[in-house]
């Protein structure tokens, strides 16, 4: 018997059931006459079978974990050999409040860092640059030479404790200034592990931090690439992020798209650059949001790594499989917490976790409840931290390894976000790349628009919030505690810049920032000479100012 | 007919790129017939009110997400007396402390709208109390 035979078959029975069963209770009890989306506003059919997933093969679609095309997982044991990394997202004040807040979570079962950095820093200006004024310490930690970072890592030993950090436009500046904090704790580059965010694609795209243009900023990265690949083979050079992409209002399959057009453009970048990809592919990390809707998460998770493998196989002709793993961190979606009642954005933040981990995710942040108000709370970071222990330990969902694969809604939802992906790949191939396109304003009108329709469907009350346009309190019923960050850090940074700059050896800084200019004007991989910019205690905001009259800086163009 | 359309210069200030908020906002208040000049990112006060008085617009919108309201919104509306645009009502918008609302207003911020806060509310309160509105009742 052939399986369209079967396939015939179940479409008779499926239109007989319509007729039989179906219809009746329809006219007995019809439907909401709102659509059924997801929160993408892709619509949702009322029930899936094996017909709405034709000619599905479960070894082309789906094979086994740990083997292409990897839909099920990139490990042969999920979780059972090894949890998710619990890596919360913290930063506030000065380096020596942040380092107290690591501290503080290393000690209730953290097991990974990830760094924070406030405004300024991720511009690239000293805590003491006018435009820092009112931003020092706000929306994370104030780093302005590798005096604040020896504070920052105080007792922490980099050699045993991987460490994120987010930071993009001066991703290099900051990686200079880590690794010589490593160096001085007598920490082995080579065995120093961690990430980078580093991906200043979705800056232009999205989340709007940048310095300079697009094109010496790739230029930046593919240097920072090289050097990690390298001197430090077990640190993640760039975190391609979907994350701020989706934050900005784009729907799950444009953050699954663009992101994985970015890494497509990271690789070929770094090819032209004349590095074999098989060299720094396995090194190459990405980025998630998970929002509200589950079904749709699990299924753009479950294709990142499918397109991944079949972009960096057939599209780069990568041999090794480390290249073809596309291995992530997820984050909960900040923009779906609500102000009105804080306290349900726990049960988001949960029902967010558990998308990512039954996604198959490798590590994992939480946010916490308080985070539509203010930086999380001590007590509030805690709460996050647990969700993710209360999901590990109590929900069986890490049990066993992808345990959605097979339902024919989920099987369904990831083809859809395949073909989709693809889809766009092609439109933005049809630029020349991701930064023509980029130059065109593709990405962010598209982002743009997404993130228009999904507030109108609110305002209609299309898609409802809870608390926020449905089952709506008048008074605020719960008072929490929030964490407030005042101007302390602004003057207790003032003073520690005057200080660094009155007794550091300012001819040797005159003579290293003069190294890099001349190194960035020749052409020569920028790392070394960062590295030795940080060692002699130049600012933050003098290595980047002195990479503006060689790269230029940035305008955006008004879309 | 273009003259009598409410002008309403929206900004970003601070150092955060999150502008999410402001373009839906934007968007919004063109489909409700308004004239919106966007500065786009990063505008430092003096900027804003510059570009408000060449404008000569009747509506500044403030969108700030990155907890620098309290230094940069009474710097605008400072500015902005000083600039004699003394009609020209204010408003901002993003992530901002109710307890920090009050004080706010008592410096001359017309409204301020919190995550969750309706584009019908928005323009509801623009057409209400702008100067073109008064000056047309």
């Amino acid at each position: 018997m052939s399986s369209i035979e079967i396939t015939d078959r179940l479409h008779e029975a499926e239109a007989e059931w319509e007729e039989r069963t179906l219809k009746p209770t329809l006219k007995r009890m019809p439907e909401s006459s709102q659509p059924f989306t997801t929160t993408s506003l892709t619509p949702v059919e009322r029930l899936y079978t094996p017909n709405s997933i034709p000619d599905f093969d479960y070894e082309t679609e789906l094979g086994f974990p740990g083997e292409p095309p990897y839909t099920r997982g990139i490990h042969a044991s999920g979780y059972r050999g090894k949890l998710w990394t619990m890596r919360q997202f913290a930063g506030f004040g000065s380096a020596f409040d942040t380092n107290k807040r690591f501290r503080y979570l290393l000690a209730n079962g953290q097991t990974g860092l990830s760094t924070a950095f406030d405004l300024p820093t991720l511009m690239g200006y000293d805590s003491d640059h006018p435009f820092s004024e009112g931003e020092v310490g706000k929306c994370g930690c104030a780093i302005s030479s590798l005096s604040d970072m020896e504070v920052l890592f105080e007792g922490i030993p980099l050699e045993n404790v991987t460490t994120s950090m987010t930071i993009n436009a001066p991703a290099s500046m900051i990686l200079a200034m880590f690794l010589a904090v490593a160096e001085k704790q007598g920490a082995d580059w080579k065995k120093v592990g961690g990430t980078l965010q580093n991906d200043i694609l979705k800056e232009y795209i999205a989340q709007k931090e940048w310095i300079y243009p697009p094109r010496p900023s790739m230029q930046l990265v593919i240097d920072s690439i090289e050097f990690c690949t390298k001197e430090a083979p077990r640190f993640n050079p760039v975190s391609i992020s979907g994350y701020h992409i989706r934050e900005a209002g784009s729907t799950a399959l444009q953050e699954l798209a663009f992101t994985l057009r970015d890494g497509i453009e990271y690789v070929q970048y770094a090819v032209n650059a004349g590095m074999d990809v098989d060299d720094f592919a396995p090194r190459l990390s990405f980025f998630f949001n998970s929002h509200n809707d589950f079904f749709e998460e699990i299924a753009k998770y479950r294709a990142a790594r499918r397109i991944w493998y079949r972009v960096m196989k057939d599209r780069f002709g990568a041999k090794s499989p480390r290249s073809w793993t596309l291995r992530f961190h997820t984050q909960t979606a900040g923009v779906s917490l609500t102000a009105q009642q804080p306290i349900n954005n726990i049960v988001r933040v949960a029902i967010q976790a558990l998308a990512g981990v039954i996604g198959g995710t490798q590590s994992l942040h939480t946010d916490a409840y308080d985070e539509a108000l203010a930086l999380p709370s001590d007590e509030a970071a805690l709460i996050a931290l647990r969700t993710q222990q209360i999901i590990a330990h109590e929900s069986g969902a890490a049990n066993t390894i992808d345990p959605m694969g097979g339902s024919y809604f989920i099987e369904k939802l990831t083809r859809d976000m395949e073909e989709g992906a693809f889809e766009y790949f092609r439109k933005i191939d049809s630029f020349g790349g991701m930064i023509e396109a980029i130059d065109a304003g593709f990405p962010q009108r598209e982002i743009q628009d997404s993130s228009y329709e999904y507030q109108k469907a609110v305002e209609s009350r299309e898609k409802i919030i809870v608390g926020v346009n449905e089952f709506v309190m008048e008074t605020a019923p719960t008072a929490v505690p929030l964490l407030q960050i005042d101007e302390s850090t602004a003057e207790l940074q003032k003073e520690r810049l005057t200080k660094l700059r009155s007794e550091r050896d300012s001819s040797r800084v005159d003579q290293m920032l003069k190294a890099l200019a001349d190194g960035a004007r020749e052409g020569r991989n920028t790392m070394p000479l960062l590295i030795d910019c940080a060692r002699a205690y130049c600012t933050l905001g003098e290595m980047c100012d002195a990479l503006k009259p060689i790269y230029g800086i940035y305008n955006e163009p008004a879309f | 007919m273009d003259q009598q359309r409410i002008r309403v210069l929206l900004a970003k200030p601070g150092l955060d790129g999150h502008d999410r908020g402001v373009k839906v906002i934007a968007r919004a208040l063109r489909d409700a017939g308004m004239e919106v000049i966007y500065t786009g990112l990063r505008q430092t006060p003096e900027q804003i009110v510059s570009a408000s008085v060449q404008e000569d617009v009747d509506v500044i919108g403030l969108s700030i997400l990155s907890g620098a309201h309290m230094t940069i919104f009474p710097r605008v509306v400072e500015l902005a007396r000083e600039a004699g645009l003394d009609d020209v009502m204010i408003f901002g918008g993003g992530i901002i402390p109710n307890e920090d609302i009050p004080r706010l207003k008592e410096l001359g911020v017309t409204e301020v709208f919190t995550p969750g806060a309706r584009m019908e509310e928005i323009i509801e309160c623009i057409k209400r109390r702008s100067r073109r509105a008064k000056a047309e009742s």
